[in-house]
């Protein structure tokens, strides 16, 4: 073998920019693989050049971080280090059984009905991951959205989802999105959070270890300030209104056990609801090659290897903890990588610095995911008649009759018996609404194929394996 | 022993046959009970598209058992209806070439003899049946007598008709036996069951459980992937496959070799199954196995080539190495039942099977000839428990 080893990164959100880069400039050959247009993941997420945003960056922190990266990776396209294929959609990453070398197979195209398989030495999975949504009565309602979809509909788009808008749910995504929301425009009407701020308190010392966190916590509050939207913490929004659409939610304060306090409801007028409850990861890819997963998070030694020979993960997917641990972790699994391709160790002080900004910050993620928690009565407050699946239309009561009548106790076992899960989104927006329902532990999903696949495009795989 | 009885029969196993044996147990009369180390369908039976076929079997003793409980399922369809998502939808078995046609039709004849409703159907009115069906086949059959349920949704509303008590997340650990070798009963994980009877309806884990009572049998997993696509509008209406036969050089038997069944739900999907690989219990995902599957169906629909699949799962196919199931007494340990060994067909046999088991449970002469299923079958000494 005369070529340079060959590393595939499917992701290039951070994380994946990191480590793409990391490798890149030790040696390896590398081909990023991504789904959207333009590299930058949902934190960096760039308009579309043909909108011709004159100050993306208003939307953006870090900008400084992201230049770095978006020249990084121009030269090394131009070096002709990274290859990067954007509107990739990977579908399915195979380890072939002779070998051990990868096949990633990604569906091209917006439409994503062509069939594409990338080789590979080894795989670096940085596939980020996605929001956690509860279901409530309305939810399903034209005007709903989640935190993050606001967000990306901001930085991709520079459209604004609505005029008047309510932020809800829990978690630091919500601070940005609203200061978001306002800075574009739109008139927010409330942020309401059902943490309450004793629970930040308590959590002082993990958190205090991060003051570049909390000031740009304390900066989103000052822009909230200056825009007029009124923050109501340990509130939840208990429903939203409206036949057609979206044109009013239900605020209730929370006591401090996370109950609705009766009486204390309010009704806010409201053509947009942005809806978060934090983050979690997204495994699939991992699950399928046989990666074991801790909770819900791939699990990665120190140097960012699954337990899977050829396959690193970093960022989100290996636990949610915002975009600075996703660039340190990508930064160390991309030099493992590089190393370990190259047939030496890594020697780890190398990316000492790295390493320890991972620990601060995995320690800070690990304390606010701890104060972000759902309030522990939501499940109980929604009514039988909730539709939780959308996709295959369950309602809360199938989904609870499954337990109760049928004798299910795990979410498998749930969809079998309800649907709920089954539909387009295999149970990616539903799972975890469901497992609170059901009291179910929120397992890992075991979907083989990351994303729906054209029979066509099976059927035409590469006979070599 | 003078214990205490918990009840008078334990089924190991809360899929579909332990469901239709405590259904059946139950309506004669006696009290019992249901243990399993998962959920309710928590093994094949959760992972197997439904089939209830009759066009697949050759006359003979699986093709009685499954006639016995397509009868048994239009009554439970009657009773359960749509809770079980029954749909007597038919099966269409298409050939491609004429040489396929009339080894297809002989088939069929033989199988009209052992009371098989079959009805030829000619090339031009296959398209009557199946609108999107692939031009230029040579013709097919038509087998009103298949059906559909959903697999889980079945187990669960038959465990819940039975009445029986279920012990899901109970591992059977140990079979309870007198001095005499006679089974009292199971050791759980979570305590003693006292039964004077023992019905192994453990599936792929079969042989596990019977070699806990000292008994052997040798059942097997065989994996198959299933592959289930978007919802659609209703486009395949009847079970569809295609059947070749080919000949087989080394001696004058004729290998039956099909494709992947391709239906309809009425939730929308579009199933496609399924395939046979002897690889233990690996369920890691085998894209050769999807892939050939995706072909199959596209060959059967082209219109399909462009269809998404949403998921692909596997199961694990109890069987034995004759093909058919163990049921009946273990004439080597009283008081010990089997009903499992079914390998891809179990959903549909599996009312028969109840019901077999549910006579013989109180004394009665089966409906059936169970020495074709006899359990110790296998023993290769007489008597021998190797």
């Amino acid at each position: 073998m005369t070529e340079r080893p060959h590393l595939a990164v499917v992701g290039a959100g951070p994380a994946g920019l990191a480590a793409a880069l990391a490798a890149a400039a030790r040696g390896v050959r590398v081909t990023l693989v991504d789904a959207a247009g333009q590299a930058g993941g949902q934190f960096y997420r760039q308009p579309a050049a043909a909108l011709g945003a004159r100050r993306p960056k208003a939307l953006h922190h870090q900008w400084r971080t992201w230049e770095r990266l978006r020249d990084g990776l121009d030269r090394q396209r131009s070096a002709g280090r990274i290859e990067h294929l954007t509107d990739h959609h990977v579908w399915c990453v195979e380890r072939l059984t002779g070998d051990g070398t990868f096949g990633v197979h990604a569906l091209r195209g917006p439409a994503q009905e062509e069939g594409v398989t990338v080789r590979a030495d080894a795989v670096l999975l940085a596939t980020g991951g996605y929001e956690r949504v509860l279901p409530f009565p309305g939810w399903t309602l034209p005007g709903v959205v989640t935190a993050g979809g606001a967000q990306a509909m901001l930085k991709g788009g520079l459209v604004l989802p609505g005029r008047t808008a309510v932020v809800a749910g829990t978690g630091p995504l919500l601070l940005p999105v609203a200061a978001g929301l306002a800075a574009a425009g739109a008139r927010v009407a409330a942020l309401v959070e059902s943490a309450g701020p004793a629970a930040l308190l308590r959590r002082a010392p993990a958190l205090a270890g991060q003051p570049g966190k909390l000031a740009e916590g304390a900066g989103y509050a000052t822009r909230l300030l200056r825009h007029g939207v009124r923050t109501l913490a340990r509130h939840t929004v208990v429903a939203a209104h409206g036949t057609e659409r979206l044109t009013a939610v239900t605020v209730a304060a929370l006591d401090g056990a996370g109950r609705v306090r009766p009486g204390a409801s309010r009704r806010v007028r409201c053509d947009t609801l942005a809806v978060g409850h934090g983050m979690l990861p997204h495994t699939d890819l991992a699950e399928t090659l046989g990666c074991t997963l801790s909770g819900t998070a791939v699990r990665v030694d120190a140097e960012q290897r699954t337990d899977v020979p050829g396959v690193w993960a970093a960022g989100e997917a290996t636990g949610v903890g915002g975009a600075g641990l996703a660039l340190a972790e990508g930064h160390i699994a991309g030099r493992s990588a590089a190393a370990r391709l190259r047939g030496t160790a890594p020697d780890p002080r190398g990316w000492a610095a790295a390493a320890r900004s991972r620990t601060r910050l995995r320690e800070f993620a690990a304390a606010l995911d701890a104060v972000y928690a759902p309030p522990p009565g939501w499940a109980e407050r929604v009514p039988d008649d909730t539709v939780v699946c959308r996709c295959e239309e369950v309602t809360a009561g199938e989904v609870r009759g499954a337990v109760d009548r049928l004798g299910a106790a795990d979410l498998r076992t749930v969809k079998l018996l309800s649907r709920a899960g089954m539909g387009w989104c295999q149970g990616r927006m539903c799972a975890p609404g469901v497992a609170g329902l059901t009291g179910c532990p929120l397992t890992a999903g075991r979907r083989p194929f990351a994303r729906p696949v054209p029979l066509g495009v099976l059927a035409a795989l590469p006979e070599s394996d | 022993m003078t214990k205490r009885l918990t009840c008078d029969v334990v089924v190991v196993g809360a899929g579909m046959v332990g469901a239709a044996c405590a259904l059946y147990a139950a309506r004669a009369g006696l009290d019992v009970r249901v243990v399993d180390r998962g959920p309710v369908a928590g093994g094949t039976t959760g992972a197997g598209e439904g089939n209830l076929l009759v066009s697949d079997k050759e006359p003979g003793p699986e093709l009685e058992l499954a006639l016995l409980s397509a009868r048994l399922w239009t009554g439970l369809a009657e009773e359960l209806g749509p809770a079980i998502e029954y749909e007597p939808k038919g099966g269409l078995v298409v050939a491609s070439t004429p040489g396929a046609l009339a080894a297809l039709r002989d088939f069929a004849a033989a199988q009209r003899t052992a009371g098989v409703t079959a009805q030829p159907v000619e090339a031009d009115r296959l398209r009557d049946l199946e609108p999107h069906l692939a031009p230029g086949m040579a013709g097919g059959v038509r087998y009103p007598q298949d059906a559909q349920v959903m697999p889980a949704l079945a187990a669960a509303q038959l465990l819940r008709a039975s009445g029986a008590v279920l012990h899901t997340g109970r591992t059977v650990t140990g079979v309870l036996r007198t001095a005499r070798g006679a089974v009292r009963g199971v050791r759980t994980d979570r305590g003693d069951l006292h039964a004077p009877a023992v019905v192994n309806a453990a599936g792929t884990w079969g042989g596990d459980l019977a070699a806990l009572a000292g008994a052997r049998l040798p059942v097997l997993p065989r994996r198959g992937f299933v592959l289930v696509t978007e919802p659609l509008p209703r486009r395949v209406r009847h079970k569809v496959y295609a059947a070749d036969y080919v000949a087989d050089v080394a001696s004058d038997s004729a290998a039956l070799r099909t494709s992947p069944v391709v239906e309809g739900t009425a939730a929308g999907p579009v199933l496609i199954g399924a395939t046979r690989e002897r690889v233990g219990f690996d369920r890691s995902l085998s894209l050769p196995a999807v892939r050939a599957l995706a072909a199959g169906a596209i060959g059967l629909f082209p219109f399909l080539e462009r269809v998404r699949a949403l998921r692909t799962y596997a199961g694990f196919r109890p069987y034995l190495p004759d093909h058919l199931p163990a049921i009946g007494p273990d004439p080597r340990v009283p008081g010990l039942f089997h009903a499992c060994g079914h390998e891809g067909a179990g959903i549909g046999l599996a009312p028969g099977t109840g019901r077999l088991i549910a006579r013989t449970l109180a004394g009665e002469a089966p409906e059936l000839d169970l020495t074709p299923f006899r359990p110790e079958r296998f023993d290769t000494e007489k008597g021998g428990t190797p």
